[in-house]
């Protein structure tokens, strides 16, 4: 199974030097890709339909707990299947859709890599490794929604979807972790066994909230919904794929597979049908004011994403099998729809339903699989797959255990319906019909390999509707068992289960879906008005709060980083002073000892009182020249003090050098104009009370060390050897030149480091247009 | 002694820091270097200070026959003198080298124009 998941990863690379090759009639082979892992998912169907589960193990970190573990069992069949089914018809799709497009070769290396991350989700038994992909999924969705990245609308668009998944992958990496932490393991199929372990520990909430985020972000669900449509920017075989098959169902997927070990709490199972509720209510009636194909196509997505989170929250062994047959149901005619769309948008240029009319003179085959996919939908009863859903779906609600809530679902499951019945219309039926307009009479019919696979997956739609058995026998049966946890016996599905309260209710949805479809004509001014109510969305608070972030930031970016040294300088110092002040306040009273103290001669005071001088005049003049001398006095100055006391080797060392700086700088500075006063007095005076404080910290700092007994071990130690073991008297020297004798061959090159660069930057001699 | 010392080194740092949050490129260098003078003594405090007795062996004698001065801060302070003496020599040329490009001895002339904007 490494091998399946790695397949697309090692294709997607090799596009990057064959790729000129593929825009050629190569481009054919791309689609055998998926098609061949297909044939391999499927013919796992037996062994997985029997109950049996796939594994497969592949240490990588194995220290961290991450390891290739696959798993493929009855749901990750399912989603395998459609990922890579609904692929090779995308695949087959879209070599028509972008024939001679610029980066064509370049779509199909992010298709590839989505695949295949799309199959590691699944396929991971592994919650880390799920992780892992769950984000190259976002990453390469990021990549394929800003796929025209000239375009401005498609790059925000991608910003937004992978800022959204961005965010609910974080959580979902928290949740994750937290999960193994609490359990000890990291491996799904062992986390079953500490369910109860895992209910009852009081970060249990937190838990499964991180994990609803995590998921609600990527299946578009209220309030982050808002995502999806923005989607729509990409190239319809990516929306098609994408945005309905495929990837936005992965929360989905989290959800269903995470039931068996968190969904057995009443948090859990009423935050989902909130949620999905929500969801599938707001979605289902904002998509009747849509007037674009895409965006109702976008906004029917979320609506039935809402059901399926809403049917996982309630949970029964019967939602769990409406929840196999949906998601099927749903990818397949939802992918037709698209694909239908996409052909409509290549040939006629506009994807407005406004305008669009009779096209089905003039794309007979296309037609055909747009209006099936549409009745899928719709629900159509005896021939259609998306009935048995629909039909599933209301025994699900309708069983639910708590009789009082069984109507306030039912409803909402009424109403989202009728909504997906109409948007199915909508997009699927409205083009079609009426007299053709003038301006698409030209149209002629796209090349087969546009036309063929929305075909043959409407029929699929078909031979499900009519065959639900087959369906139930070898695909969702054991996707639903998977979901629930355990293999319960299940009525296998059927077209017809008598003139009951379910089918009667399906005729209702279907009835009432036509006539909303009837009177609600969508128009650009409807879509005005409900557009008015964006500024409450959750769309704009979220955007707003974004930006106020960014600006937030770049005040204080503004604030800190305002390009002047002095005021990093200012700050570093302030924040030094602080810290220091705070560790002295903190290390209690200083005791000094006076006997301790040498006594001043008058001569040393003198020297002393010579070098406050100088400093004063190196702070307060005006004049660079007096500075440099006054620094040389100070110099001097220090030099005596070393004399003084007991340090001959600092004191020749510091007469040196100290005259070699002054040399230097009175030869090298001499032209600089002299110093200007910039700042204003306000400024000045603050400055001098950020260095006095500083002065006074240091000195109490030094006042304070020098408070306590120091340790003489090591001064004893060289003082006892230097002639012992180093044959040297000045005890100083014997330091630096023997004990330490690496350090003081270090210093010598870092002195040699900088000599090379004095005599290169003297030596260097400047091109008369570097000048100012 | 000590507290005189003690008093000089905080003077000594209050004029460095002073220097270091002026404009002009010059005083930022005298700046650093008044904190490195300060911090030398501020080590050569920390020892233990003592007069008269240098850290040196007596010629007819191997181990020391009194008290001596800790030879360790000085022989740190030693180090630090010559490696600020190399940070200096390099400041200055490099000053003379900016002077030379720029015409002007204040830092804000450094500033490129983005940065400003910012």
């Amino acid at each position: 199974m490494l091998l399946t998941v790695l397949s697309g990863l090692i294709f997607s690379c090799l596009i990057v030097p064959f790729g000129k090759i593929l825009k050629t009639k190569w481009s054919i082979i791309l689609p055998i890709v998926p098609f061949l892992l297909f044939a391999f998912f499927a013919a796992q169907i037996p062994l997985v339909s029997s109950g049996n589960s796939l594994y497969q193990h592949i240490d990588w970190v194995s220290s961290l707990g991450i390891n290739f573990d696959f798993k493929l069992d009855g749901l990750s069949l399912l989603f395998s299947l459609l990922i890579t089914g609904i692929g090779t018809a995308i695949f087959v799709y879209a070599l028509s859709y972008l024939k001679g497009h610029r980066y064509f070769d370049r779509f199909f290396g992010y298709l590839l890599l989505f695949m295949s991350a799309m199959l590691g989700v699944v396929l991971s038994d592994n919650i880390l490794l799920l992780f892992i992909f769950w984000e190259l999924t976002s990453i390469s969705s990021f990549f394929l929604i800003g796929f025209n990245n000239d375009n401005a609308d498609s790059r925000k668009s991608a910003i937004t979807a992978l800022t959204i998944t961005g965010l609910g992958g974080f959580f979902l990496l928290a949740a994750l972790i937290l999960l193994g932490n609490i359990s000890g393991t990291f491996i799904i199929s062992e986390l079953v066994q500490s369910k109860e372990v895992i209910l009852n520990h009081p970060l249990y909430p937190l838990l499964i909230l991180f994990i609803f985020i995590g998921a609600f972000t990527k299946s578009a669900q209220f309030p982050f919904h808002f995502w999806l449509p923005g989607a729509m920017k990409a190239p319809t075989p990516v929306s098609a794929y994408l945005h309905s098959a495929t990837m936005v169902k992965a929360g989905i997927y989290l959800l269903a597979r995470f039931t068996p070990i968190l969904g057995d709490s009443e948090l859990w199972h009423y935050s989902l049908m909130i949620v999905g509720g929500i969801t599938m209510l707001y979605a289902s009636i904002h998509s009747l004011f849509r007037i674009d194909l895409k965006s109702i196509l976008a906004y029917s997505t979320i609506a039935a994403l809402g059901i399926l989170t809403f049917l996982i929250g309630v949970g029964t062994q019967e939602a769990m099998v409406a929840v196999a047959v949906f998601i099927l149901a749903h990818a397949l005619y939802k992918a037709v729809l698209f694909l239908v769309t996409g052909i409509i948008d290549h040939e006629t240029g506009t994807r407005d339903i406004t305008v669009l009319r009779g096209l089905g003179r003039v794309l007979l085959p296309v037609t055909i699989a747009s209006i099936i996919a549409a009745a899928s939908s719709a629900g159509l009863p005896f021939v259609t797959f998306g009935f048995i859903g629909k039909d599933l779906i209301y025994e699900a609600t309708l069983h639910y255990p708590n009789m009082e809530w069984i109507w306030i679902l039912t409803g909402i499951a009424i109403v989202t319906n009728v909504g997906i019945v109409a948007a199915g219309l909508m997009a699927g039926v409205k083009p079609f019909l009426g007299k053709l307009p003038q301006q698409f009479e030209k149209i002629h019919l796209p090349p087969f390999s546009m036309w063929l696979p929305p075909l043959l997956l409407s029929a699929l739609s078909i031979v499900f509707g009519l065959l639900p058995w087959w369906a139930g026998n070898y695909l969702t049966g054991s996707a639903a068992n998977a979901i629930h946890g355990s293999s319960f016996p299940q009525e296998n599905l059927a077209i017809w289960h008598g003139p009951n309260l379910v089918f009667l209710l399906s005729i209702v949805t279907l009835v009432l879906g036509v006539i909303v479809y009837l009177v609600n004509k969508p128009s650009l001014s409807k879509l005005q008005a409900v557009e008015k109510l964006n500024n409450i969305s959750p769309q704009s608070i979220i955007t707003g709060c974004a930006n106020s972030f960014l600006r937030l930031s770049d005040w204080i970016t503004g604030l800190s980083h305002n390009g002047y040294l002095r005021s990093y300088h200012l700050k570093i110092i302030l924040f030094a002073e602080g810290l220091l002040a705070y560790k002295l306040w903190k290390s209690g009273p200083i005791v000094l000892d006076f006997d301790q103290l040498t006594r001043p001669d008058l001569y040393e005071i003198a020297v002393v009182l010579v070098l406050l001088g100088a400093l004063f005049i190196v702070v307060s003049t005006a004049s660079r020249l007096t500075a440099v001398v006054s620094m040389s006095v100070i110099g001097y100055c220090t030099c005596l003090i070393f004399v003084f006391y007991s340090a001959p080797d600092l004191a020749m060392t510091q007469f040196t050098i100290d005259t070699l700086s002054t040399v230097l700088f009175v030869l090298v500075l001499y032209r600089l104009p002299s110093f200007i006063n910039f700042a204003s007095k306000k400024i000045l005076y603050r400055d001098a009370a950020v260095s006095i404080g500083f002065g006074l910290i240091l000195s109490l700092v030094a006042l304070r060390v020098w408070s306590e007994p120091i340790a003489k071990d090591i001064s004893d130690f060289y003082g006892e050897n230097a002639y012992i073991l180093a044959k040297g008297k000045n005890v100083v020297n014997v330091i630096l030149v023997d004990f330490r004798g690496i350090d003081t061959m270090f210093e010598t090159v870092v002195l040699s480091i900088a000599a090379l660069g004095v005599y290169s930057l003297i030596r260097l001699r400047l091109k008369p247009t570097e000048k100012e | 002694m000590e507290l005189i010392l003690i008093i000089l080194l905080g003077l000594l740092y209050a004029a460095g820091v002073y220097l270091i949050l002026r404009r002009s490129m010059v005083k930022l260098l005298l700046g650093i270097m008044l904190l490195g003078s300060g911090t030398n003594i501020l080590i050569f405090l920390l020892g233990g200070i003592v007069k008269g007795k240098p850290p040196v062996i007596d010629e007819d004698a191997k181990l020391f026959q009194d008290i001596f001065a800790d030879p360790i801060p000085q022989s740190l302070i030693l180090t630090a003198i010559v490696i600020s003496f190399a940070l200096t020599a390099f400041a200055i040329v490099l000053l003379k080298r900016v002077y030379a490009l720029v015409n002007s001895d204040d830092l804000d002339d450094l500033n490129t124009p983005e940065e400003e904007d910012i």
